[in-house]
């Protein structure tokens, strides 16, 4: 079990800077999820906490040991790679007990072991298969069976589900999930899928052109976002942003409607308005806020989404659960929860609410 | 659904008849060897081109192998081949690795370098080889020629190297040594396995162009005892007669190594060792 510490750390190809300032405290038994979009530094991140790329600057601990020149077989943490990794020589039941072959483990325990491991994962029947006779959620498996084989400190995951076909994924993210209950062992989880950082993570790290946008749990994220890069990267549909003029007590949206917003501080400052679709009230043509006509409607029985052109801001995101008798083309009139409402100022950062 | 298109005859008989030509194009001259060095030297010119010959004898295999010095060149050639092979392959693979895996100053140019090492006729270069191997006092031996192959085929055989690591995910060094490895290990237990087919071609590739190579073997080797075989085939062609009975016999044996080299060294050639490593 691990405590994770990392202060300050850099990491520098050369003048590139691909990570700046990141401090992150992980505390034992927790499970992180670092998300970003590509090119974010967050498998670099994973690899040094890993101990494959080298830390340029800063220090990264483990339980307070400084663990910055340990070599990664040295750091008792194990890693599940986005392409599995599984060595196409051994058999399944060899690969699983590789770290144990390794450190020389006594043979009756690695055997003992390994068949836990198999049972554990619903690979007893094939242990003595070649890894390119298993289908691909079977080689997810085994790469994780490896991993959890060795008890260690920490368990790595660089996107472990984004070879595998949709319905697969939500299946491996449940065992995931039921792994990480069940072993309760810190875990770091990068994935640049948002839905898996919001199922799986106690706390999620946003991370964008190397820099921690914003550290918090699921729900913090997703009402509390701290700019917009934060807002807008977590929450599906995508929110909505406007432009809008700031006054005293509230905002300006395009059409000179004023939207209220009492509760919230530094409403003068705001330059954009941010509104989840499923924060937007579906009216009759003429009340609301705005008005706007219904451009496609997607009817998915548990929820419809309403893709409009509202007046005077243009294409708009609005989803409302069950299902509602809208057709493209028909006019509407929007309303939008002020309470739910986020206000952005011009560098993005979030006004904050005083609650 | 369709069922499945059932082949043209016309196509598969084509196909067959095609690779039937191709066959007999490329296996003739082998054939033509065991058939001259089967044919009793008295019926060689006399019989004419005929495609079977009318009396079969292995006299000329028996005075090749017990009256000639031709399994003294043999082993010379064999034991030329292999170093030449062992060595250019150690050397290629520690080259193959480090142009696959690491960034280092001057790797642009190192393989710019080695490709224009290429680019050479060898005739170009046998004089100013011919003067180190003297000065080295090298002549006449057979580690000057095992030297000098190593030198000529590292270039090829480290590019081959190098497409073989390439082709290995870098992801199973490092899940590795996450699972314990030090490089080292990681390289012997994960990447040297999966190497076999490439370590195999690399092999066969320079013990065949080693031996057969007769350039430098005949302008650096002048003394009877240390003779490679294909050195030694020139001495059938004295100066008013080939012998050519015997010149074919000596070719259809040396052809046995070689043979043996690829049936040993085949099934590390054709394994499609790293499907199902990664995704896939």
């Amino acid at each position: 079990m691990a405590r994770i510490e990392l202060r300050d750390v850099a990491k520098r190809y050369g003048s590139v800077e691909v990570l700046r300032n990141i401090n992150l405290e992980i505390q034992d038994g927790e499970f992180i999820v670092l998300v970003g979009p590509s090119g974010c530094g967050k498998s670099t991140l994973l690899r040094m906490v890993a101990g494959l790329e080298p830390i340029s600057s800063g220090d990264f601990l483990i339980d307070g040991e400084c663990m910055n020149d340990v070599r990664p077989r040295d750091r008792d943490i194990a890693m599940v790679f986005q392409s599995y990794a599984l060595y196409p020589h051994m058999d399944v039941a060899r690969n699983m007990g590789f770290s144990m072959e390794i450190r020389k483990a006594p043979v009756a325990e690695r055997i003992s072991k390994v068949a836990q491991a198999a049972e554990t994962l619903g690979l007893t029947k094939l242990t003595d298969r070649l890894p390119k006779a298993l289908s691909g959620g079977q080689r997810q498996r085994v790469a994780m069976g490896r991993a959890i084989i060795r008890d260690p400190r920490a368990f790595l995951f660089d996107e472990p589900l984004s070879n595998l076909d949709a319905a697969l994924r939500v299946e491996m993210r449940l065992e995931i999930a039921r792994l990480h209950q069940k072993l309760g062992a810190t875990m770091i989880y990068v994935t640049h899928d948002q839905v898996e950082a919001l199922t799986l993570a106690d706390r999620i790290v946003v991370l964008n052109a190397g820099d921690i946008q914003q550290v918090g749990s699921p729900l913090e994220l997703y009402e509390r976002p701290a700019n917009k890069f934060v807002a807008q990267f977590i929450g599906s549909p995508t929110m909505n942003v406007v432009p809008v003029l700031g006054t005293e007590t509230g905002v300006n949206v395009g059409n000179g409607v004023e939207i209220r917003m009492l509760d919230q501080p530094l409403t003068a400052q705001a330059k954009e308005l941010g509104v989840r679709p499923e924060h937007i009230d579906v009216l009759d043509n003429g009340a609301g806020d705005l008005s706007a006509v219904a451009d496609v409607v997607e009817h998915l029985g548990s929820d419809t989404n309403i893709y409009v052109n509202a007046e005077g801001i243009g294409p708009m995101m609005v989803r409302k659960h069950g299902n509602i008798p809208v057709k493209s083309g028909d006019r509407l009139g929007l309303r939008i929860q002020a309470q739910n409402a986020h206000l952005f100022a011009s560098d993005g950062t979030a006004l904050r609410r005083a609650c | 659904m369709s069922a499945v298109r059932k082949p043209n005859p016309l196509l598969v008989v084509g196909k067959y008849a095609a690779l039937a030509f191709y066959l007999i194009f490329a296996l003739f001259p082998l054939y033509w060897l065991l058939k001259i060095g089967l044919t009793p030297d008295a019926l060689i010119f006399s019989e004419g081109t005929r495609l079977f010959p009318s009396e079969v004898t292995f006299s000329n295999f028996k005075t090749v192998i017990f009256q000639t010095d031709f399994v003294a060149y043999f082993r010379n050639s064999l034991v030329v081949s292999l170093g030449a092979a062992f060595f250019t392959t150690l050397f290629a693979a520690g080259a193959g690795y480090a142009f696959s895996r690491f960034v280092f100053a001057g790797k642009r140019i190192i393989i710019a370098l080695m490709l224009i090492t290429q680019m050479f006729p060898l005739l170009m270069i046998i004089a100013p080889i011919y003067k180190i191997v003297a000065d080295l006092g090298l002549l006449n031996s057979l580690t000057s020629l095992i030297v000098v192959y190593t030198a000529f085929n590292i270039p090829f055989a480290t590019f081959l190297m190098q497409s073989f690591f390439d082709g290995i995910p870098k992801d199973l060094e490092d899940a590795a040594m996450m699972d314990g490895c030090t490089r080292f290990q990681a390289l012997r237990k994960v990447v040297f396995p999966l190497t076999l087919p490439g370590l195999g071609a690399t092999l066969g590739f320079v013990f065949t162009a080693a031996w057969s190579e007769l350039l430098f073997a005949l302008m650096l080797i002048s003394k009877n005892d240390a003779m490679t075989f294909p050195v030694g085939l020139l001495t059938f062609v004295s100066k008013f007669s080939v012998d050519w009975g015997q010149m074919m016999a000596a070719g259809v044996l040396a052809l046995i190594p070689s043979c043996l080299f690829f049936i040993f060294i085949q099934r590390y050639l054709v394994q499609g060792l790293t499907s199902g490593a990664v995704k896939g």
